[in-house]
């Protein structure tokens, strides 16, 4: 169970081969929907009924239901939840939202997929309810709330766990190096190379998606330069990609593949069919950089790995002279409920946000599928459930975190995302060097 | 002569072909001149996206990719089908049995074809150890590698068709008059002898078909691509149609993707016109003349 809603969130990250078909998919589906959009049931709070719309993941939606049917009881009334696709979700709700039948409560990543909404003003600015009862805002880790605030204000409520990226290590191939998990840049330099001579791949990476490689731009970046580096790359600050900051963590990230920190054959090592991980958990590489989730696919993938506690899991390195706070994180921060702004019940959907989603119930059953909420003081809580040695471990790096970056590709516009990760793997290849990637990714509108 | 069969006959296909072909290349034609993300409402560009045709540093390299691709496709389907379509026309239960296995690809769907190659072509796991050497690639390095990854793409693309084209010749090669063979074998001709100068000729036009569909197929062609590199790594197997659908279903730009299709569709058209031109196909004049 744990594994199943992790994985199904793993496909929400950008997995280009499969959400390509899905998209095609609910194209096809969304251009008859918008065709008999005027037509279609007029929906929304009819009867008083709310409509809340989520992703589908066995574990988590039976948690979800609960605390629905839950919730209902209560306040008498009617929130009605509708599950979907992992894939098709995003261009489903980007069609509903202009039609008359948007749901009352929708599921989203917060920011740049939330902001397009809110340029539209289709989303209720949560503000005044928050200001009215500070306590409910400050029930919430804010660094991932973050990531609902656009203009200074608010407009999402945390509903799913978070998901950094970690650096995950294997503890016999350390052990048997006598090796210790890598706190600096230099540290994790002369790891490659002691791993290099014992034959092992340093860092395994499923570098035919874009993607994983992106994560070590991602945490370079920040480290060499802090968060507004990227903030100005999403703002599309005119010259954002040629900042000395990129190039330099470009360089870095050259020297790693030169150094053959990822072996020679990681462009096709693939994430989804099991590659990497695999690779990782029968020791052939000694670290792997991923999602949070990576625990619960090894979980599913290789149980053995986790149950003798054989994976071990740190933070990235700090790098030295950058500006960036080492505690920094990137990933993705969590999973958002919004109420839209055509809802017709708008106080009873602020009030199902507001006692549902920070509930006991609520947030015990998230923590005992292997999710972990973004929510104040749950530390007591977390130890209490599965796996509590990793998801407090989780639940402390981003508690700690001042910045919590989310992942570039969710963060912008699909057609940058598609350039930049095609760029990436060329870089990868060392087809390119860093000045024409940041010269190639400044000509992307 | 015989009169020709109205118009009327022809109805069902015009039908079919307008609301199919022709009504969507109309409105992909529009959209090559409006901006649109895939939802709302197409805002008109004007010209904005054909000139962008100059600037796209992919277009070239797709270009040559779907050239490649489609000369290696034709290069290495055409042989392999023709030899096992003839040899599959032969009677026996042997060759029954065999051809049957041999047409396997052809009932399985792209995906699981994509799906399959990519996990047995994973450098750690899969049968990369078997496989990599033959490609000079002893870490199997295989998808990862840009002129192996293309290989690759080829030869998987072309085992997916081979048994189609094979099909094709097999039910062609029933159809040569068995007298003919009687003839060759009186007058002293071997069985390569016979292949050349009887089962080849009365092939002809069966050679055009196939090259055309294999010719105009492999250039429109990428959903297995799609499944099994992505266009990767980069943009090695980055082919025209793959780049017109990920323009399309990853960036949102439709209006873009509304350009490259119209190229499609023209480059598409000129070559099936040129082949059955050049080939003589058009006159369809008949390969037993005579008998």
């Amino acid at each position: 169970m744990f594994n199943v809603s992790f994985r199904a969130r793993r496909g929400a990250r950008s997995r280009p081969r499969f959400t390509a078909l899905a998209a095609a998919a609910a194209l096809a589906v969304s251009a008859g929907a918008a065709a008999c959009g005027t037509s279609g049931p007029a929906g929304g709070g009819a009867g008083g009924e709310i409509r809340a719309w989520t992703l589908q993941g066995d574990a988590v939606n039976k948690v979800e239901r609960d605390g629905v049917t839950a919730f209902n009881k209560a306040a008498g009334a009617k929130v009605r939840l509708e599950t979907f696709l992992n894939d098709p979700y995003k261009q489903k709700l980007q069609v509903a939202m202009g039609a008359p039948n948007a749901p009352d409560v929708f599921f989203n990543w917060g920011g740049g997929h939330l902001k397009q909404y809110v340029d539209a003003r289709q989303v209720t600015d949560l503000t005044p309810e928050f200001t009215k009862d500070p306590a409910w805002l400050g029930s919430f880790l804010p660094v991932v709330m973050k990531t609902a605030q656009l203009g200074g204000r608010y407009y999402g409520v945390p509903e799913r766990g978070m998901q950094p990226i970690v650096l995950f290590y294997n503890k016999d191939v350390f052990a048997a190096a006598g090796a210790r998990p890598p706190k600096t840049w230099e540290e994790l330099l002369r790891l490659v190379d002691t791993f290099k001579a014992r034959k092992t791949t340093p860092f395994a990476l499923a570098g035919s998606q874009g993607w994983t490689e992106l994560m070590w731009l991602e945490y370079l970046l920040d480290r060499l330069g802090g968060p507004a580096r990227f903030k100005a790359i999403a703002d599309g600050t005119p010259g954002a990609w040629r900042d000395p900051a990129v190039v330099r963590a470009l360089t870095m990230i050259r020297q790693l593949v030169d150094r053959g920190a990822f072996g020679t054959n990681f462009a096709s090592v693939d994430y989804d069919v099991g590659g990497a991980s695999t690779l990782f958990a029968q020791g052939k590489a000694a670290m792997h950089l991923m999602g949070s989730w990576e625990y619960a696919t090894q979980l599913g993938q290789n149980p053995d790995f986790i149950k003798k506690k054989r994976m071990g899991w740190t933070a990235f390195p700090s790098v030295p002279g950058g500006t960036g706070d080492p505690r920094n994180i990137v990933g993705n921060p969590t999973n958002f409920y919004s109420v839209s702004a055509a809802s017709k019940n708008k106080e009873t959907a602020i009030r199902f946000l507001k006692e549902a989603m920070t509930s006991d119930a609520y947030l015990q059953g998230l923590i005992s599928v292997g999710e972990v909420p973004a929510v104040k003081g749950l530390e007591p809580k977390l130890r209490g459930g599965p796996d509590a040695d990793y998801t407090t471990f989780v639940y402390s790096m981003v508690g700690s975190a001042p910045e919590f970056t989310q992942s570039w590709d969710q963060a912008l516009t699909p057609s940058v995302s598609q350039a930049l990760l095609t760029n990436l793997q060329k870089f990868f290849l060392r087809q390119i060097g860093p000045e024409e990637f940041t010269a190639a990714m400044d000509k992307v509108k | 002569m015989t009169e020709r069969p109205g118009a009327l006959w022809a109805a069902p296909a015009i039908v079919y072909f307008a609301a199919f072909a022709v009504a969507p290349m109309v409105l992909v034609g529009y959209l090559s001149f409006t901006t649109w993300n895939g939802l709302g409402t197409p805002q008109w560009a004007g010209t904005a996206n054909w000139a962008r045709l100059a600037d796209d540093a992919t277009l070239p390299g797709s270009l040559r990719l779907s050239l490649i691709l489609t000369v290696a496709a034709w290069c290495v389907q055409t042989p392999i089908s023709l030899l096992l379509g003839v040899w599959a026309a032969g009677r026996g239960r042997g060759r029954a049995a065999l051809s049957a296995v041999f047409f396997v690809p052809l009932l399985l769907s792209n995906a699981a074809v994509a799906l399959l190659w990519q996990a047995l072509l994973d450098p750690n796991f899969g049968l990369a150890d078997l496989v990599g050497p033959l490609l000079a690639a002893r870490d199997g390095n295989i998808l990862g590698e840009p002129s192996r990854a293309l290989a690759a793409v080829v030869l998987v693309v072309s085992w997916q068709f081979v048994p189609y084209h094979a099909l094709l010749y097999q039910a062609a090669t029933r159809q040569i008059p068995a007298a003919l063979y009687d003839a060759a074998a009186i007058d002293g001709a071997g069985r390569v002898r016979q292949f050349l100068s009887i089962t080849l000729p009365q092939l002809r036009h069966t050679v055009v078909s196939s090259t055309v569909m294999i010719l105009v197929g492999s250039f429109t062609y990428f959903e297995t691509i799609l499944l099994m590199t992505g266009g990767g790594p980069g943009t090695s197997t980055r082919v025209l149609p793959l780049h017109m659908y990920l323009t399309g279903f990853s960036g949102f730009e439709m209006g873009y993707a509304g350009v490259l299709a119209v190229l499609l569709v023209a480059v598409g058209t000129t070559l099936s016109v040129v082949i059955v031109r050049a080939t003589g196909y058009s006159r369809m004049r008949s390969t037993r003349e005579g008998l």
